[in-house]
C-alpha cells in the first residue's frame, strides 16, 4: 500500500506540467446526448477538452479514434488532454449510453 | 438489455482472461484457490471503492487522477508479473516435480500465490469498478432496471464463462509444457500492461515524449471489438500504438527474459560442455 502511494504521488509530481496553454474546448453531456455533438478544432495543435456530465449517471467518455477513455461521475466535468491531431473526423462517444452519446471531433 | 450485457461481458472477460491465466499458473500450488479468492474479492471491494469516489480521484491532480491510479496499479501489476515470472525460473522444476506427487506442501509456493493474488486484484478492481459505475448509473436513472440488470447478469455469467473456457484451455495442456507455456503468456500480460501504463502517462500529460503514433491497424484488427479487446489484455495488442508503447512493451520483454535468463543461471551452474 505504501508503495502503491509513493508511486502515484510521484507520477503525480509530474502531472500537471503539459499543456499548460493549450485552448481549452468544452463539451456537455445531457440526457445522454453530447453538446455540441460535433467539434471543430485546430489540427496539429495540442487542446484541451472539458467534458462537462450534467446528467445524474455517470458516463464513460471514450473515442477509439483519438485513443481516450475517461470515467466522468454524475455532475462534474473532467479534462481531457489530447495530442495534436491530422486533419479528419474523429469520432467520440458515450460507452454507457453509446445509442445516443456519440459526437465527433474535426480538425481542420 | 443487450447494451448492458456487452459493457458487463467486456470487462468481465477482460479480468477474467487475467484470472484464468493466473490460475493456470498457478496449478498444483497448495492454497491457490483461497489465493486467488482473496484476490478477487479484495478487487470487487476496490472496484466499489473506486467508483465511488471516482469523482475525487477524476479531479485529483488537475484532472489527471484516473490515468495515474491506473497507471500506477500497472506498473504494480507489471512489476508482480516479472518477480513471479523469476521466481519460477528458479523453482518452478521443483514445483512441476511436486506436482505428480498429491498432497505434497510447497510452502515456497505461497509466495508466488501471494503475489500473483496483487495482480487479480488489480485486474479485477480496474474492470469491476467501470461494471459498478455503470450498474449505479442504471439504479439512478431506474428506467428500464429490472432489463438492464438481466443483461448484466448474463454478461457476467458469459463472461466468466468464457474465462472459464481459457482456463480449461490452459490446464488441457501436457504438464511438462503447461509452466512454459503460462510463463509466456505472463510475460506478454505484463509487457502489454507496461504499454498500457505509458499510455496513461501520455493521456494524464505526464510522459510527452515519443507520442507519435506508429502504426494504425484499426481498419485489420479494432482494438473496439472483442477479438481485439482480448489480444489486448493477454497479449498487449493495440491498434494505433505510440512510440512510447513500443518501446515499453520491448523493453519489459527484454527485461523479463533477461532476468529468467539470469535466474535460470544462478540456479544451474553451467555443466563442462
Amino acid at each position: 500500500m505504501r508503495t502503491l502511494i509513493g508511486l502515484f504521488a510521484l507520477l503525480a509530481v509530474f502531472a500537471p506540467v503539459a499543456n499548460a496553454n493549450a485552448e481549452e474546448v468544452a463539451v456537455t453531456i445531457k440526457d445522454h446526448k453530447f453538446s455540441p455533438d460535433e467539434i471543430h478544432i485546430p489540427a496539429n495543435q495540442a487542446i484541451t477538452l472539458r467534458v462537462t456530465n450534467a446528467d445524474a449517471t455517470p458516463e464513460e467518455f471514450e473515442s477509439h479514434d483519438f485513443d481516450v477513455e475517461k470515467v466522468i461521475v454524475g455532475g462534474q466535468s473532467a479534462v481531457i488532454r489530447l495530442q495534436p491531431l491530422d486533419v479528419g473526423p474523429y469520432r467520440f462517444f458515450g460507452e454507457y449510453h453509446e445509442d445516443t452519446a456519440q459526437g465527433v471531433l474535426v480538425a481542420e | 438489455m443487450l447494451g448492458a450485457l456487452v459493457i458487463v461481458f467486456r470487462e468481465v472477460v477482460e479480468a477474467g482472461l487475467v484470472v484464468g491465466i493466473v490460475l493456470a499458473a498457478t496449478r498444483g500450488i497448495a492454497g491457490r484457490g483461497w489465493w486467488v479468492s482473496l484476490g478477487i474479492l479484495c478487487g470487487v471491494l476496490g472496484a466499489s471503492v473506486v467508483a465511488a469516489f471516482a469523482g475525487a480521484i477524476s479531479n485529483a491532480f488537475a484532472g489527471s487522477g484516473q490515468e495515474l491510479l491506473n497507471a500506477t496499479v500497472l506498473i504494480i501489476a507489471v512489476v508482480s508479473l516479472t518477480w513471479h515470472n523469476v521466481w519460477m525460473a528458479e523453482h518452478g522444476r521443483e514445483l512441476a516435480a511436486d506436482m505428480r506427487k498429491v498432497g505434497t506442501e510447497v510452502s515456497e509456493g505461497q509466495k508466488p500465490l501471494a503475489v500473483l493474488a496483487v495482480v487479480v486484484f488489480i485486474a479485477v478492481m480496474r474492470e469491476g469498478s467501470e461494471v459498478v459505475l455503470f450498474l449505479y448509473g442504471i439504479v439512478v436513472a431506474g428506467t428500464d432496471a429490472v432489463s438492464l440488470f438481466t443483461g448484466g447478469l448474463l454478461g457476467l455469467a458469459a463472461g466468466a464463462g468464457l474465462s472459464a473456457l481459457s482456463y480449461y484451455g490452459l490446464v488441457a495442456l501436457p504438464t511438462r509444457y503447461i509452466f512454459s507455456v503460462t510463463g509466456l503468456l505472463i510475460t506478454l500480460l505484463a509487457a502489454g500492461m507496461a504499454a498500457q501504463a505509458v499510455r496513461f502517462l501520455q493521456m494524464a500529460g505526464t510522459v510527452t515524449v515519443f507520442q507519435n503514433k506508429l502504426w494504425d491497424t484499426s481498419w485489420l484488427l479494432s482494438d473496439s471489438s472483442i477479438l481485439g479487446r482480448a489480444l489486448h489484455v493477454l497479449v498487449g495488442y493495440d491498434d494505433k500504438p505510440t512510440a512510447l508503447q513500443v518501446i515499453a512493451y520491448a523493453v519489459t520483454l527484454a527485461v523479463i527474459l533477461t532476468l529468467i535468463r539470469m535466474a535460470r543461471g544462478e540456479r544451474q551452474p553451467r555443466t563442462a560442455s
